[in-house]
């Protein structure tokens, strides 16, 4: 195979400078506070709960998963430390991420059941959407491992060793997660197969998961399949039942037919699941890698010093583009035109993608550039991967004279149409508009993953505390008070924090705004596993216009 | 009396030993083969091949098959018709060359008791004997020998220490030769307690020159069989050498000796004394050691004295270099009282490195029956001194990658590597007194270091063969999940290795240790583990994995990731411990049977061997019928343990 011709790029970065080692060792305690969290994620509900489910017989969630992916293979998880900063435990309560099952990649999504017995949490919930989004998107299987106590009706004292006293239980995302059943039935008819394992109870509403699922593989006196437990079959009925009876393995595998595959137990469910998607002759449409992937030239290990904490001083996308792609080549387009958006191509991984990377604010010439750029890369039918690092449109007289109202739009209008898979990586600043015209999370890309260091806000902390400022000055002017100016100077510090706080990656990724933090370093491994998941559906650029010469 | 065409009437490592000189000396080789040989080397290599009907023994065949090819003599090799005066007589009168000596020379020396009277007759040393088993007995002496009139190869042999013990011994040696020769004649012979066996390698042409080319000394060995053999003998002095060679000689003129053969004779460790004991009239076994430490290549001499030339070469002009040892890798089970093995040779790979001489009549794949003699390879080592060879010869037995069937490799290194052997303290008792180790000791640390290197191997395998995320790193996580786990089988004992991938792309094991890849093909890995960087030779076969460690290859079960229900058997199931025949099955499924009950005879070794129940319990499965061939480790029936069935 033959790389792509461009020559590669060479390095701007000076690895010897004191920012570099300071970024450097800045990143690193960040990854290693990421390390411990996810320490934290792996705990779930914590070692009581753990030793519970031993003493049971039952495997760790994690345990499950390791089992039922091909040995050797790799496993992406998404959104590990979702429920960061909140009520729930860390990682919320599920696990979701895309691994390789006999061959066929999958997106998997587990309850956790030390985590409140597996309970529906909104983190649960979200995460269960975002599964079931990838499914559809990607056309993976979807394979789930069902062991949930239900919605968590709890409205206890909060269970000790719990960092703040827990809010009032949430159900009210129970109209919401009703698309659930939605979405399944969905998948089922866009023939994209889902499995379902039981390993626990999957009551009530749960019920409906196996219920919904192409294959269900149920557990011999461990899978509780039931509308109504016995409690509240009691409740409704009078009827006197248990738990075997109302909805056990053996019965749903003999009697109601509900279970298709009866398992001895955990390690034999796994075992099946395997065998189900074994059998799935799954076939990827998308075509396989067409170029030569070299290693790049430049040194990944290099980009923890790339990006600084102050997102401020200004980073040369080029050097993030060169650690990343196959063989450092970059084929830029346009570069004396709007450069404050370095648009390209690439390989990664062998995969051909079009690369649009931040190197400034979004200007009309930009703007342009980019919407030209996609539209080409929508007629190869190359996927596009933006780097976003951007404190969003660039404001002011002139800029707006020159159209950057119209310029933006037509970008955004680019980004909205195009149909090949897009990906995303915010490695610095993921501010306002600029979040949007970069792909974000709201523009139906197909994956959204951010450094360590990252920040998305409606606007940088400064900005926002800033434009408060002479807001309130305006308000002290009209009214004819006196300005506050020591008071004034106290809000805006409080702001500042506020805002940063809020719009650290942490923060956006347990808010589950994004799939998850990565290593820099694992940029180039995460972007090649996330353009072959995208190719189990065909790779096809928009049709009906040529492009526009913008 | 010239022939451009050979038929080698043989199989195995002489007739691709045999094909090799000829070839080099421009003459066409013809093979014959059996159908369970169809696929073997020496066909292949072969320029031609003939089928045989069923078997190397016939001699109708194998003439008719040389006269199809158009071959002008017969070589043939050793064993099989090599000492059948009438096959070789059959040749000359359909006008086919015989490589060999006369049918009256065979004959006379097939006969071991005419063999002993024309010793006699020339003034060669014999021991004292006796055609009468009974009165006699006491002239001979104690302890002595009873051996059968036309046997060979210790069948038909019986050691009597005390005059009361004879009486049976004699008729336990007659069975034994009514059934392995078809003549149940015996004698009695002097046994020498401490004794070597020695033997001259002789050789003559059609003009009746003889010379011999010194000995070879082949007292190592197992069941009466050789198993090192070695030229020069570190018994065997120069005016030694001078005696017994001239003694040879005597016998070989008196024959009127030609082409190549051996005198062998008993040598009695304490007093140097030698006695005569058989002469084979062909080429042997251990031939090679010879022709390394004097030069010539027999077999090609033998061809040319065929070919009615002379042999050119005068007993002076015969000069020894350095020491060879030859050892014979059979497959076999030291551990077992080195009873045959069968299988499938998955690995047989000589090093290139130390440099011996391999002669072999397998390849990788071969499948090793009950059919034919178990020996695999002859691997003979020449070097400046008997040290340097044996250490040679160990070394590169060692670095062979070989497995699939248990062989007598590791108790062949143990041998050459005694303090005994290296002392040239070699007498025919030399395994019962020495006891070199059976097979390889393996310590923990060695087998941590096996299994870890399978596992990486696995790891490089799965990788390999993913179809899709090949260019993901192995075992990637951005998150945490469990290490990853494989589990191995080493007979009962189980071992497992977990381990995970770091950033760096190197592994941590579980249990301590870290390893890095440095290299994976199919066949080998180079990897550092534990801070020793070795590469190995590793061979998949299915659910096993042979790793080839710093001692030789260990063959290890690939343990299954996920047991199928109702598949566990690894109690109550009743495996055969050898080849063999069933004979009978006396339960059916279903039968409640005690422990110490006999549920089926296995015939092995032409011995019957009942199979017992190990406890009490129902009989769950029965895998075999009466007539069934089965091989070491096969699965006879399965017995479900009384008590099973009311867990849970």
């Amino acid at each position: 195979m033959q790389p792509l011709l461009a020559p590669p790029l060479r390095s701007s970065l000076d690895t010897r400078s004191p920012e570099f080692a300071e970024n450097r060792s800045t990143m690193l305690e960040k990854l290693a506070e990421i390390d411990q969290l996810l320490d934290e994620a792996e705990a779930g509900g914590g070692p009581a709960a753990h030793e519970r489910l031993a003493k049971r017989n039952k495997l760790p969630v994690r345990e499950r998963i390791a089992l039922v992916l091909d040995p050797d293979s790799p496993f992406l998880e998404l959104s590990p430390l979702a429920g960061y900063n909140s009520d729930y435990a860390i990682g919320g309560g599920a696990v979701l991420g895309i691994g390789v099952i006999a061959g066929v990649e999958c997106v998997i999504f587990a309850n956790d059941p030390t985590v409140l017995g597996g309970a529906l949490t909104p983190y649960v919930a979200k995460k269960w959407m975002r599964a079931l989004e990838i499914a559809r998107d990607n056309r993976i299987p979807y394979v789930s491992f069902v062991e949930s106590a239900g919605a968590d009706l709890r409205m206890d004292p909060p269970e000790e060793g719990q960092k703040k006293r827990r809010k009032p239980a949430k159900t009210n995302h129970f109209a919401e997660t009703g698309r659930f059943f939605y979405e399944m039935i969905e998948l089922s008819k866009l023939d994209i197969p889902s499995v379902c394992v039981v390993f626990g109870s999957s009551t009530a509403g749960g019920a409906y998961q196996p219920g919904m699922s192409d294959y269900n593989v149920v557990i011999r006196e461990q899978s509780k399949i039931f509308l109504a437990g016995p409690p509240l079959v009691k409740m409704a009925t009078g009827e006197d039942s248990d738990d075997e009876t109302l909805g056990g393995a053996q019965m749903h595998a003999e009697v109601s037919g509900l279970g298709e595959y009866f398992a001895e137990d955990e390690r034999d469910a796994c075992r099946l699941c395997r065998e189900v998607v074994s059998h799935l002759n799954w076939r990827k449409p998308g075509p396989p890698p067409s170029l030569r992937a070299d290693d790049p030239l430049l040194d990944s290990e290099e980009l923890l010093g790339l990006v600084s904490p102050d997102l401020r001083r200004p980073v040369d996308v080029r050097d993030l583009i060169g650690r990343v792609v196959d063989g450092s080549r970059f084929e830029e387009f346009k570069p004396r035109y709007g450069n404050t958006l370095v648009c390209g191509w690439a390989g990664v991984e062998g995969y051909p993608v079009g690369i649009l990377g931040n190197n400034g604010v979004l200007t009309p010439q930009a703007a342009e550039k980019a919407a030209h750029f996609i539209q080409l890369c929508n007629q190869i039918d190359v996927p596009l991967l933006f780097f976003q690092n951007l404190t969003g449109f660039v404001v002011g007289r002139d800029f707006e004279q020159a159209g950057i109202i119209k310029k933006g739009s037509q970008m955004i209008n680019a980004v909205t149409n195009s149909t090949v898979p897009h990906i995303t990586l915010i490695f610095g600043a993921s501010y306002g508009a600029g979040t949007y015209a970069m792909s974000g999370r709201a523009f139906n890309n197909r994956f959204t993953f951010i450094w360590p260091t990252a920040k998305i806000a409606v606007m940088g902390g400064k900005q926002i505390a800033g434009v408060m400022s002479i807001v309130r000055r305006g308000q002290a002017a009209r009214k004819g008070i006196p300005f506050d100016e020591e008071m004034d100077a106290k809000i805006v510090e409080a702001v500042e924090a506020i805002q940063e706080k809020g719009s650290v990656a942490l923060e956006a990724t347990g808010a589950i705004s994004d799939d998850g933090i990565i290593d820099p370093r694992d940029t180039r491994t995460v972007l090649g596993i996330c353009l072959s998941v995208v190719r189990n559906r065909p790779i096809e650029g928009a049709e009906g216009y040529g492009v526009f010469r913008l | 009396m010239s022939f451009d065409t050979l038929l080698i009437a043989n199989r195995g490592e002489i007739a691709r030993r045999v094909i090799r000189s000829a070839r080099a000396m421009g003459i066409r080789c013809v093979a014959v083969y059996v159908d369970a040989d169809a696929d073997a080397p020496h066909v292949t290599e072969a320029d031609e091949a003939v089928r045989l009907p069923d078997s190397y023994l016939d001699g109708k065949a194998i003439l008719e098959a040389a006269q199809r090819a158009g071959a002008g003599a017969i070589h043939p090799g050793y064993g099989f018709l090599s000492e059948n005066a009438a096959f070789a007589r059959a040749c000359g009168e359909a006008g086919i060359v015989w490589v060999g000596p006369s049918p009256e020379a065979i004959e006379q020396m097939g006969d071991k008791i005419a063999a002993k009277a024309l010793a006699v007759e020339v003034e060669v040393p014999t021991l004292p004997s006796s055609e009468d088993v009974t009165a006699a007995a006491d002239a001979v002496g104690f302890p002595l020998l009873v051996k059968a009139a036309a046997g060979g190869g210790g069948k038909g042999m019986r050691v009597v220490e005390r005059r009361d013990d004879l009486q049976e011994a004699v008729a336990a040696a007659k069975r034994e030769a009514q059934s392995g020769f078809g003549d149940d004649r015996v004698f009695l012979e002097r046994y020498v307690q401490n004794s070597r066996h020695v033997e001259i390698q002789i050789l003559g042409d059609s003009q009746g020159q003889l010379i011999h080319l010194g000995e070879r000394e082949c007292s190592i060995q197992r069941r009466h069989q050789k198993i090192i053999e070695e030229s020069p003998s570190p018994r065997v002095d120069d005016s030694l050498r001078v005696a017994m060679g001239d003694a040879a000689l005597r016998l070989a003129r008196a024959l009127g000796y030609q082409s190549a053969g051996t005198v062998e004779f008993l040598v009695d460790d304490d007093s140097g004394e030698f006695f005569f004991l058989e002469v084979n009239t062909r080429l042997q076994v251990e031939h090679p050691v010879t022709e390394a430490v004097t030069g010539i290549d027999l077999v090609r001499e033998q061809l040319r004295v065929a070919q009615g030339e002379p042999l050119g070469l005068t007993q002076e002009q015969i000069r020894f270099s350095g020491a060879a040892i030859e050892a014979r890798l059979y497959a076999e089970d030291p551990a077992a009282g080195f009873l045959p093995a069968t299988g499938t040779l998955v690995a047989f790979d000589p090093a290139e490195t130390p440099k011996v001489r391999w002669d072999s009549g397998v390849v990788r794949g071969s499948r090793i029956g009950t059919q034919f003699d178990p020996m695999l390879a002859k691997v003979i080592a020449h070097a400046p001194t008997r040290a340097e060879a044996a250490g040679r010869l160990a070394l590169a037995l060692e670095r062979c990658h070989l497995g699939g069937v248990t062989t007598n490799r590791d108790f062949l290194v143990a041998t050459l590597r005694t303090a005994e052997f290296l002392a040239g303290d070699t007498t025919t008792d030399f395994i019962a007194r020495v006891s070199p180790a059976l097979s390889l000791a393996l310590s923990d640390d060695e087998l941590r270091r096996v299994a870890r290197t399978a596992a990486l191997w696995i790891h490089g395998e799965n990788r390999a063969g993913a179809n899709v995320l090949k260019h993901a790193p192995g075992a990637w996580r951005n998150a945490r999940l469990p290490d990853e786990k494989v589990e191995f089988g080493l007979g009962e004992e189980s071992i497992g290795v977990s381990y995970r991938r770091l950033r760096d792309g190197s592994f941590a094991f579980s249990d301590g240790g870290r390893a890095r890849l440095h290299a994976w093909t199919d066949r080998t890995l180079d990897a550092e583990i534990d801070g020793r960087r070795i590469r190995s030779n590793i061979t998949r076969d299915r659910d096993r994995i042979l790793v080839q460690g710093a001692r030789g290859d260990v063959l290890l079960d690939i343990r299954p990731r996920f047991d199928l229900p109702g598949a566990e058997q690894a109690s109550g199931g009743l495996v055969a411990p050898m080849p063999g025949k069933v004979l009978e099955v006396r339960v059916a499924v279903g039968d409640t049977v005690r422990a110490g009950e006999t549920l089926v005879v296995l015939e092995a070794m032409k011995m019957e061997h009942p199979m017992r129940a190990p406890e009490d319990g129902t009989v769950a499965e029965v895998r075999v019928a009466a007539g069934d061939q089965v091989e070491n480790g096969a699965l006879l029936l399965v017995v479900e343990p009384a008590d099973a069935g009311e867990s849970e």
